[in-house]
């Protein structure tokens, strides 16, 4: 062959073999390593997959913060105001955790129906709502209207965002 | 008064980097020198109305002028002066005027720094800054005005800096990073003013060699101070999350390494000249699409400020006008550039070829990771996020590989190197690599695969680069003689590799042997953590400028023998009301230990998180030996020598062309 074909074809050959481990390996990483959102309307539907990481997220409701006081268990209800889900978590809150507040949790369901979490985000502003947070809410929010135009029911004990 | 004054300079900016991207630019294509003359005086101008809007804005924030509602928003007349004067670019438009200047102030470098340069060159590449420039000034002045007002109802104070912004990494991080970010706008300069010339040649990349060394020397500075900043400050330890804008300012740093190397061949061996050209061009799209993501609200994160839509859509226009622009233009022009030189398979060449595959296939990987979900979610198919381990597990084989092949490819010789004699070469280097890894493994005591092959990486890159000095240092008048010797370029090579090696080792080393436990304390109790005893003092109130603290004391002891005293705090700061962890860190060469506050759980019990974090400092250490290479390297003779030889050649020259005549010199 040509030397300077051969070269190409050493360097197309080379480029190939870097593209395809490059696109084997995210591919790969991509099925192990994506976590969906679910919010708690879905996940009291039983919509969410048990024993999967998945990401759920919400307000934190009222009045649900309880503390283990001989260690670092916390429980607590993550609600979008239609549905509420039990959440447990084993460690240290962010600074701006807070009943009332928009929170992201990393974690898994258990059979039981309760979100083992490993992760808890609340964002780094107290003015800040995490965007699935926000988008569920908007959707419960929407649907209770929507209950309440069919059935004749006030949507007026809907909370304002 | 003097907001309007601002505002007045930037509006004149505008006009001037309207007029250098059009004169100079249409001089140098009808050959008309009277219009190229513009150039300089325009980029200058354009720099001090640039420099003044940000005084202006400046001055704004020391005198706690809250008419203003950027200041308003980002600052408080408690704020020391130091916090008003870094809470200019604490917010969104005081951030993008911070980028403007900085662009700017590449512009006017490469105006003062460039007179030995053809004058068609000079005059197309500030005219192209030129273009970018007036891009982000529409950018600022329609949608993101840092001067408007709040009259008449001015309020009595201000709504205070985000406390997490109140720190000193956030003073010192911004400017860094942007300097790296623009300053790849430079090379993006070249690469078009050289696709409009059909010039490919060596004296071009000599020309943008400098730029992009410095840029990614910034741009590494700046991407170490993020991290550690997000370490002590709101990390509770943690130094890369492979959050979006992490990601968005690494993916313009990897490429833009690539750049460098590639660079490097078309400099010594006028190839890879097109992959150079398409390379700077994507590695200042990186740098807007960072721009874009962090500054369009599609992200979420500290850095999202703006989430209003509409400076999203602009910037993703300016995104895409860059990049059809230049694509374009490379499509129709890159072809013309034809190369006749040889190589053999097994060459200097070839493993430069290999490292910018691996760094593109890295650039690509953090791309997809960090595009795959906001593309989902625009195309509304489903919420989803991309979790560290997916970076890790893909990230590290290709660091991995990089190091095991920038070994080899430091002893290679350009052209052709003998596989034998290269393999012979390498021997002793892999020999002392793997007692050396061997022992740094049993001295922290643990064999995962991963640690293996990070140290080993780590520790071969480094006796590579140092076996490679020891050999090319030997000469008949002595070591120090041979030592001095080498050029200024090869220690930039020999610093930037040896900071990857520390980095690499760091990163590998926290990342394996690190020890992280979160323990409920009351005052009193003792925890172990490693060989470190923790015990925990007492907490108190404390009193700061505009703040007030929980206020923690622990001793920390080794063997029995106290050697630190932590003060972790949890502030409460007076105007957001907002709380804020403040660890506290014992920090050493070989180990951190570090302690936060967490929530307060009972009357007197504490959340706490204790950590041990080996050669965590080795992170950062790496990053400025990086950059002192990149620095050393720009100061290398050659580039002036030969600068000087190029005036010399042009002096009896018409201007015109210089073009040639540089070319004749390389």
């Amino acid at each position: 062959m040509h030397p300077i074909r051969k070269k190409r074809l050493t360097i197309v050959l080379f480029l190939i073999a870097g593209i395809a481990v490059a696109v084997g390996l995210t591919t790969y990483a991509l099925r192990q390593n994506i976590n969906l959102f679910y919010d708690p309307s879905q996940i009291s539907a039983g919509e969410a997959p048990v024993d999967v990481r998945i990401r759920a997220g919400g307000m934190v409701e009222e009045g649900s913060v309880l503390r283990d006081p001989e260690s670092l268990q916390v429980e607590f209800r993550v609600t979008d105001f239609s549905a509420s889900v039990p959440v447990v978590y084993v460690g240290i809150l962010p600074d701006l955790f807070a009943e009332g507040q928009g929170v992201v949790a990393m974690g898994k369901l258990d059979g039981k129906g309760r979100f083992v979490a490993d992760q808890v985000l609340a964002k780094h502003d107290e003015n800040y709502m995490p965007p699935e947070v926000a988008d569920a809410l908007a959707k419960s929010a929407k649907d209770r209207a929507e209950y309440g135009a069919k059935y004749g029911e006030g949507s007026s004990n809907a909370p304002t965002y | 008064m003097y907001p309007e004054l601002g505002q007045l300079a930037l509006i004149l900016s505008l006009l001037l980097a309207v007029l250098l991207s059009v004169i100079p630019l249409v001089g140098s294509i009808a050959g008309r020198d009277n219009l190229q003359a513009f150039a300089r005086p325009l980029a200058s101008g354009m720099f001090v109305f640039v420099a003044l809007a940000f005084a202006v804005l400046t001055q704004a924030f020391l005198t706690d002028d809250f008419s203003v509602a950027y200041v308003a928003n980002n600052s408080n007349s408690l704020l020391p002066w130091y916090f008003k004067f870094s809470a200019v670019w604490g917010g969104h438009e005081g951030s993008l005027l911070l980028w403007i200047l900085m662009l700017a102030g590449w512009t006017l470098a490469v105006a003062v720094f460039s007179r030995r340069l053809p004058s068609v060159v000079v005059s197309q590449v500030l005219s192209i800054l030129g273009m970018v420039t007036v891009g982000f000034l529409l950018f600022i002045l329609i949608t993101s005005n840092p001067f408007d007002r709040l009259l008449p109802n001015v309020p009595a104070d201000g709504a205070d800096l985000n406390p997490l912004l109140q720190d000193f990494g956030l003073i010192v991080h911004p400017p860094m990073l942007y300097m790296g970010y623009v300053g790849f706008a430079v090379a993006f300069a070249f690469a078009i003013a050289a696709l409009i010339n059909g010039r490919l040649d060596a004296a071009w990349a000599r020309w943008s060699r400098p730029w992009t060394t410095v840029a990614w020397s910034f741009l590494s500075i700046g991407i170490a101070l993020g991290s550690w900043w997000a370490y002590y400050e709101l990390g509770w330890g943690g130094w890369w999350f492979w959050d979006p804008v992490e990601n968005a300012s690494l993916l313009p740093w990897l490429s833009g390494t690539a750049l460098m190397h590639s660079l490097a061949v078309t400099e010594k061996r006028g190839v890879f000249k097109s992959w150079t050209v398409l390379l700077a061009i994507v590695t200042f799209a990186l740098s807007l699409l960072g721009t874009f993501l962090v500054r369009s609200g599609v992200l979420t994160s500290v850095h999202a400020f703006a989430s209003d839509p509409e400076r999203g859509v602009f910037l993703l226009a300016l995104l895409a006008v860059t990049v059809i622009a230049s694509l374009t233009l490379y499509a129709f022009r890159a072809p013309v550039v034809h190369v006749r030189a040889r190589y053999g398979s097994m060459s200097r060449e070839i493993f430069l070829l290999l490292n910018n595959v691996m760094l593109v296939s890295a650039t690509l990987l953090v791309a997809v990771g960090t595009l795959y979900p906001l593309v989902l979610d625009y195309l509304e198919m489903g919420k989803l996020s991309i979790g560290e381990p997916f970076f890790n597990i893909t990230f590290s084989p290709l660091a991995v590989a990089t190091g095991l092949l920038m070994g080899a490819g430091i002893f290679s010789r350009w052209k052709k190197t003998d596989g034998g004699w290269l393999g012979r070469k390498l021997l002793w280097p892999l020999a002392i690599s793997l007692v050396v890894t061997a022992a740094v493994l049993v001295g922290y005591g643990g064999f995962t695969p991963w640690a293996c092959a990070g140290v080993f990486t780590a520790v071969w890159v480094a006796v590579a680069t140092f076996w490679d000095l020891w050999e090319k240092s030997a000469s008949r008048k002595g070591r120090l003689h041979g030592l001095k010797r080498q050029s200024r370029s090869y220690y930039g090579m020999v610093f930037g590799h040896l900071g990857l090696a520390i980095t690499m080792a760091g990163a590998t080393i926290v990342s394996n042997y690190g020890i992280e436990r979160d323990v409920r304390m009351v005052p009193g109790d003792v925890a172990t953590v490693g060989d470190y005893q923790f015990v925990f003092r007492d907490i108190g109130e404390r009193r700061g400028a505009n703040f007030t603290a929980q206020y923690g004391s622990f001793d920390v002891l080794v063997d029995g023998e106290k050697i630190a005293d932590l003060h972790p705090e949890k502030r409460q700061y007076s105007v957001g009301m907002s709380v804020m962890t403040e660890a506290d860190i014992d920090a050493g060469l070989f180990r951190d230990i570090f302690v936060a506050v967490g929530e307060r759980i009972s009357d007197n019990a504490w959340a706490i998180r204790l950590q041990y974090k080996p050669l965590v400092r080795w992170l950062w250490l790496g990053a400025i030996f990086m950059a002192a290479g990149g620095f050393l390297a720009i100061s290398d003779r050659r580039y002036r020598v030969r600068e000087r030889s190029a005036q010399k050649s042009n002096a009896g020259v018409p201007s015109g062309n210089a073009t040639e005549s540089a070319g004749a010199v390389s």
